[in-house]
């Protein structure tokens, strides 16, 4: 049992190192050459549907200003025909169903919510959307708000390799060749797979059947598998159906949960080496990904420990409880890290009953800002931010004004930096806080205890870094939570966006300084320790009471045999 | 200002004046400029204020140890202010008091210096006080600059050439020098002097300010993580179904906040900057701005004079070598004949050498016997020639360059060796000049004349690489030659035949390419590539228009001194960043001291402690004691780190990765444990004491 799971696991980083290397090259090719502009084979396609689309103007270079104004107007619009596609589903075809319209708040929750990538539902796909919603709404942004975060990434890369320039690329190429050329290719493979699998893809109504009771069933259809890929691949973790990827028609075998798990950190794992391609240093982007990859086992370790070993409630190592029997402990635990280090989200167990600690560590890899290798392009460049929080330590720590990969880092650099690593901080305390002090809020806790506040903590850290998974066991779909979560994503994605785009502007401008012996080097095992360090302690010190108070106070009582 | 350096932290006077002076700073008008500090200001203020209300023991005292944070805090920039402002004084003193003999037209006249303006002429005879910074135009003296630079011994001002400029405030010890004055009133070096030591606190390094972002903003997220603490405490209370099982009370929180707050850091802050500057001062630099110092450890080319920087001034004997046939000590013999008359330092060190290799004494070679030949341009040989009674030439002994003395040779029909030839041109690849001498006609040999590199410099340039820290040597010698002195003085780079306007353009390329350059420099000439350096460090000894273009000056006027300058930037940066860590590792013990007895019965059973008091892995005493041990260790932490901040972590040339690891295993590591062994030791203190 053991043997075989060490063997999974082996073989699940195995597999994701090889498929990084493979499609690294490949998605710099396609991503993150920089063109500046200029054509060549690849671009003729996508220029031709620039053109339909934005106009001839389509490809010219943008100032970061510019590329964040292109971002707001793009995702404004994505986010407003989400909203009246909802508003409006019960009289627009593909509704088999007859499903009503959807309420105001819990529409505007989705929206915000498919819009900023964290697929946040406070809502049951199968009971609320109709297929033209899944298909033309949710799916649809599933894509773009993937391609959103990479664009973000792309400009950040070439702020950093640019020298004396003004210019981080075109938002609405960065889009449209992610899509095409990444999103697209991977989600239609994925999804063939899955459907090999038994992941439905129908538009049928859904089916009803006589149970051997004799009783009638009804068992929810719909185009499934062409949302699960992109919603694996994109880290958007939105489900087709309400319980995600437990539900068998999302992820029916241990195989299809396999290549879900894969397909959670393909993009970002792969980006982390287009990135070094990109600002030309292979070997800082290999650090980048041994300290990505050291956090999520580490997380990892621990709470595998704690759900193996032995409940002293029951006295048997056996912890069974909303984990689905085809997967087992083992493959929960790694999806509740893979999904949550990633800013994915989907979850196939529910986090909220595994032992304190486990559903613990969800909860720091979601705090820490997303950057185990976190979302599509996002987990990247909040990492950057750590990294220039770290380089900023240890340049003045070795006696140099700090510099990265060549760029001086200065007041003005470093002020965006730590609004984006500290604004979504500030917004899961302040949005948590404000839950614990509102009784109407309170009441929709499920549990007593620690295990409440937990409740309340995970909604506001998976809602605020854009995660989207939930704990379960809390009732957010009412007017305060769809509300206050849906201010929380908003934070969480454009208080990071728009700093990261402001500080490519910032370093575009700047010529990099030629690496000396006085430099300390983004490229050794040093610089992996003190990056873990700094992303530990800065993450870390801001979550520990409310930690405390929570899952910590939980595994105290569990221990005394007092459970929520 | 080397006189007055003796050890500061033995001077108990200037202990008790800051200590004086941080009251002052405790006024909130003060303490704003500090906004970190501040906030710990408005939370004692805030503790104090509930103390109308519930005046424990527990409570008074972290009242008072929250204000001896605040207080802390101020005495380590007082301190730091402490030694500027006497230096201040002290120079403010000297520029009052001088009077000026001004020249207008044939007379002189008396003027307070004061009313001195750019342009005009004064005279200064021994014993005046020169009353305004200008240029030597007439005359020479000795000036005692010890008002300046502390330097007892005196130094000679003239006319002409790159010893012009005389300072304001310096005194002249002998002779009588007229001077045109250089600088309006209010402007002079000894006014920027004073400016600089007493607003060294005022402006804020880029990096200063850099720090400043990232330390605000993280107590602003403090301030929020104890902000938000009572609802998750209600919370919890309410699930538990005990109420007030936690204590939250103001000076709780308030204590938590500001042993969360990077208040070591913080408080120290200024401190490490106005401490850094008086480092450079002590080293005899005067740095016109924090920047510039800042600037200075970041440095990554340095551009160097070869002549008085890495060669001692002048070229120096080292090897006689005879053609064959010829005893070395017989080369040696006529070599310091012919040298006897020559009193450049060349010829100068050809004699030194016979002397010291063979104990040949000068003789004296009187006028009726020996004529000297003074070195020309156009022969380009010395010698001197011996008559006889009638004044006919019976024999000269020349030396001079080789291809000249080939000539003179040949026309005395003499022989002109190829071993010579070949011994030349060897000489002259390796770098050095050969000198040829020849006596009576006949080829003796030759002396090796070469620049001889400075003691210790080839050290000094390989710890400079281990900084990061490329090296260029500017000469004007021929290529051949730089190539040999850079080699054998260990520079990574030189420039050779370079004309003054080289530098400049050196200085330009080397920054397009994103390097940081620091320079050197003491004439006139060198003016515009100080202006354009990164660091441009300009001799004191050096022309008035050098010592306005740099950003630095170096009062001892040693060239090498760029080195201290660059350890001292990275010295104040490296403490910042070493404090910074600290303070944030610290946060972690605090953490486990109050956290545990802010809930220490949360959650209890049946009156047992509750599950959080596990956490108390110190094992404090009580709560109380837990949290005032905190604040105490958080507050004593200041104090003892003071000395580390206004001295600066030393740097160590080791490398990049090798000198992070050493500090974030001191500071890092240790600001982690070091809290643990702090916060229980003051714990049992206080218990011995009875204080909780």
């Amino acid at each position: 049992m053991k043997i075989m799971d060490i063997v999974q696991i082996s073989l699940y980083f195995g597999i994701l190192g090889i498929l990084t290397l493979l499609l690294g090259s490949y998605i710099f090719r396609v991503l993150g050459k920089d063109r500046q502009g200029a054509l060549d084979s690849f671009s003729r396609m996508d220029n031709a549907i620039l053109r339909l689309v934005v106009g001839g103007r389509g490809t010219y270079e943008m100032t970061w200003k510019e590329y964040a104004f292109s971002l707001l107007v793009f995702n404004g619009i994505g986010f407003f025909a989400l909203v009246l596609l909802q508003l409006f589903q019960a009289g627009l075809p593909l509704n088999p169903q007859k499903l009503p319209d959807v309420p105001f708040w819990l529409a505007f929750n989705t929206a915000v919510s498919f819009m900023t990538n964290t697929n946040w539902q406070a809502y049951s796909g199968e009971a609320v959307m109709s297929y033209l919603t899944q298909m033309l709404g949710l799916c649809v942004q599933n894509f773009l708000s993937a391609a959103t975060g990479m664009g973000v990434l792309l400009a950040l890369a070439r702020g950093l390799k640019r020298q004396s320039a003004k210019t981080v690329g075109n938002f609405w190429v960065d889009v449209t060749r992610t899509t095409l050329y990444v999103l697209l290719p991977l989600s239609i493979i994925l999804a063939v797979l899955l459907v090999s699998q038994g992941v439905v893809q129908s538009l049928a109504p859904y089916a009803t059947v006589k149970t051997v009771e004799g009783g009638s069933q009804v068992i929810p259809l719909g185009p499934a598998a062409s949302q699960i890929a992109i919603k694996q691949l994109g880290t958007n973790g939105g489900g087709f159906f309400g319980v995600n990827s437990a539900h068998p028609f999302e992820n029916p075998t241990p195989f299809s949960n396999f290549l879900e798990m894969l397909a959670i950190l393909l993009i970002p794992a792969v980006s982390v080496y287009m990135f070094g391609l990109m600002v030309g240093s292979r070997r800082h982007g290999a650090c980048l990904f041994a300290a990505m990859l050291a956090i999520l086992l580490a997380g990892f370790i621990v709470a595998w420990w704690s759900e193996t070993r032995v409940n002293p409630m029951i006295g048997s190592p056996c912890w069974m409880e909303g984990k689905e029997i085809r997967f087992g402990v083992m493959n929960s635990v790694l999806w509740g890290c893979v999904t949550t280090g990633a800013s994915n989200g989907s979850v196939n167990a529910m986090h909220d009953s595994m032992s304190p600690l486990t559903g613990m560590i969800p909860m720091c890899n979601m705090m820490m800002g997303e950057i185990i290798f976190g979302g599509v392009g996002t987990g990247l460049y909040t990492m950057i931010l750590y990294v220039i929080l770290t380089v900023f330590l240890t340049g003045i720590m070795v006696g140099r004004t700090p510099e990265y990969l060549g760029k001086k880092i200065e007041a003005r650099e470093m002020i965006w930096a730590i609004i984006g690593i500290l604004l979504p901080s500030a917004v899961i305390l302040v949005g948590s806080a404000m839950a614990c002090l509102l009784p109407a809020a309170r009441s929709s806790v499920a549990n007593g205890g620690p295990h409440g506040l937990s409740e309340i903590l995970y909604a506001f850290t998976s809602a605020t870094e854009n995660n989207g998974s939930a704990f379960t066991g809390l009732n957010a779909n009412t007017v305060f939570y769809n509300l206050a979560l849906s201010v929380a994503m908003l934070i969480g994605r454009f208080g990071v966006i728009i700093p990261v785009l402001a500080i490519a502007g910032l370093l575009v401008s700047k010529k990099a300084a030629p690496p000396s012996s006085g430099t300390f080097p983004t490229t050794g095992v040093a610089f992996v320790f003190v990056l873990i360090g700094v992303i530990l302690i800065v993450g870390a010190l801001t979550f520990v009471p409310p930690l405390f108070l929570g899952p910590v106070v939980e595994h105290g009582l569990m221990l005394r045999g007092i459970t929520f | 200002m080397k006189t007055k350096s003796n050890n500061i932290f033995q001077d108990m006077a200037l202990w008790r004046r800051a200590l004086r002076d941080a009251l002052y700073k405790m006024d909130p008008r003060e303490q704003r400029r500090n906004v970190v500090m501040f906030i710990v200001w408005i939370g004692a203020a805030l503790v104090t204020c509930t103390l109308l209300r519930h005046a424990t023991a527990f409570n008074i005292q972290i009242t008072l140890w929250l204000w001896f944070t605040v207080l802390f805090a101020n005495w380590a920039e007082a301190l730091a202010e402490g030694r500027g402002k006497a230096q201040a004084d002290a120079l403010r003193k000297t520029r009052s008091k001088t009077v000026a003999h001004r020249m207008n037209g044939d007379k002189i006249e008396t003027v307070p210096a004061a009313d001195l303006r750019a342009g005009d002429m004064v005279v200064c005879e021994a014993g005046d006080v020169i009353p305004a910074d200008g240029e030597v135009v007439e005359g020479i003296a000795t000036v005692d600059e010890s008002a300046i630079t502390g330097e007892s011994a005196p130094v000679i001002r003239e006319s002409g050439g790159d010893r012009s400029a005389v300072t304001g405030g310096t005194r002249v010890i002998s002779d009588r020098i007229e001077v045109r004055v250089t600088s309006q009133p209010g402007h002079s070096f000894l006014d920027r002097m004073i400016a600089l030591i007493e607003s060294a606190k005022r402006q804020k390094t880029p990096n200063e300010i850099a720090l400043s972002v990232v330390l605000i903003s993280l107590t602003v997220l403090f301030i929020l993580v104890v902000a938000t603490l009572p609802a998750f405490a209600r919370y919890s209370e309410l699930a538990a179904n005990q109420p007030g099982a936690s204590v939250t009370s103001i000076a709780v929180l308030v204590s938590l906040l500001v042993c969360l707050m990077p208040t070591t850091i913080g408080g120290l802050l200024s401190a490490i900057g106005i401490g850094g500057m008086d480092q450079m001062m002590r080293n005899n630099v005067l740095a016109m701005s924090g920047r510039a110092v800042e600037a200075a450890g970041d440095v990554d080319v340095m551009l160097l004079d070869k002549t008085g920087t890495i060669t001692l001034g002048n070229r120096m004997a080292t090897a006689f070598i005879p053609v064959s046939g010829i005893e070395e000590s017989a080369l040696a013999d006529v070599a310091q004949l012919a040298s006897l008359a020559d009193e450049t330092p060349e010829g100068r060190s050809i004699a030194i050498l016979a002397k010291e290799r063979y104990g040949l004494r000068g003789r004296e070679v009187a006028a009726p016997h020996a004529r000297f030949v003074q070195f020309s341009a156009r022969t380009r040989m010395s010698g001197v020639d011996f008559v006889d009674s009638e004044g006919k030439v019976t024999c000269s002994i020349r030396k001079g360059a080789a291809e000249a003395m080939r000539q003179y040779v040949e026309k005395m029909g003499g022989l002109y060796p190829t071993t010579v030839a070949a011994a030349v041109e060897q000489i002259s690849r390796s770098g050095g000049t050969p000198i040829v001498v020849a006596d009576c006609g006949r080829i003796l040999g030759i002396v090796h004349l070469k620049d001889v590199v400075k003691g210790g410099i080839r050290e000094r340039f390989a710890k400079l690489r281990k900084m990061g820290i490329r090296t260029i040597m500017i000469t004007g010698d021929n290529p051949l030659t730089a190539a040999a002195i850079a080699a054998e003085a260990g520079v990574d780079d030189f420039m050779a035949e370079a004309k003054p306007e080289d530098k400049l353009d050196l200085i330009r390329k080397e920054q397009a390419k994103g390097h940081l350059v620091a320079m050197i420099g003491d004439g006139t000439n060198d003016s515009p590539a100080l202006a354009q350096s990164d660091v441009g460090v300009a001799m004191h000894s050096g022309t008035q228009a050098a010592r306005e273009a740099g950003n630095m000056v170096d009062l001892d006027s040693n060239p090498t001194k760029l080195l201290e300058i660059v350890e001292i930037g990275k010295q104040i940066l490296m403490t910042r960043g070493a404090l910074t860590t600290f303070s944030f590792a610290n946060d972690v013990a605090k953490y486990f001291a109050i956290l545990p007895a802010m809930f220490s019965t949360l959650y209890a059973v049946r009156g047992g402690p509750g599950p959080l008091s596990k956490l108390n892995v110190m094992h404090l005493h009580s709560p109380e004691s837990a949290i005032l041990s905190a604040v105490v260790f958080n507050a004593l932490i200041i104090v003892s780190l003071i000395p580390l901040a206004l001295k600066g972590v030393k740097y160590r040339p080791i490398g990049a990765s090798a000198l992070l690891i050493r500090n974030m295993v001191i500071y890092g590591l240790g600001g982690l444990i070091a809290p643990f062994i702090g916060i229980k030791l003051v714990d049992m203190l206080l218990v011995a004491l009875g204080l909780v």
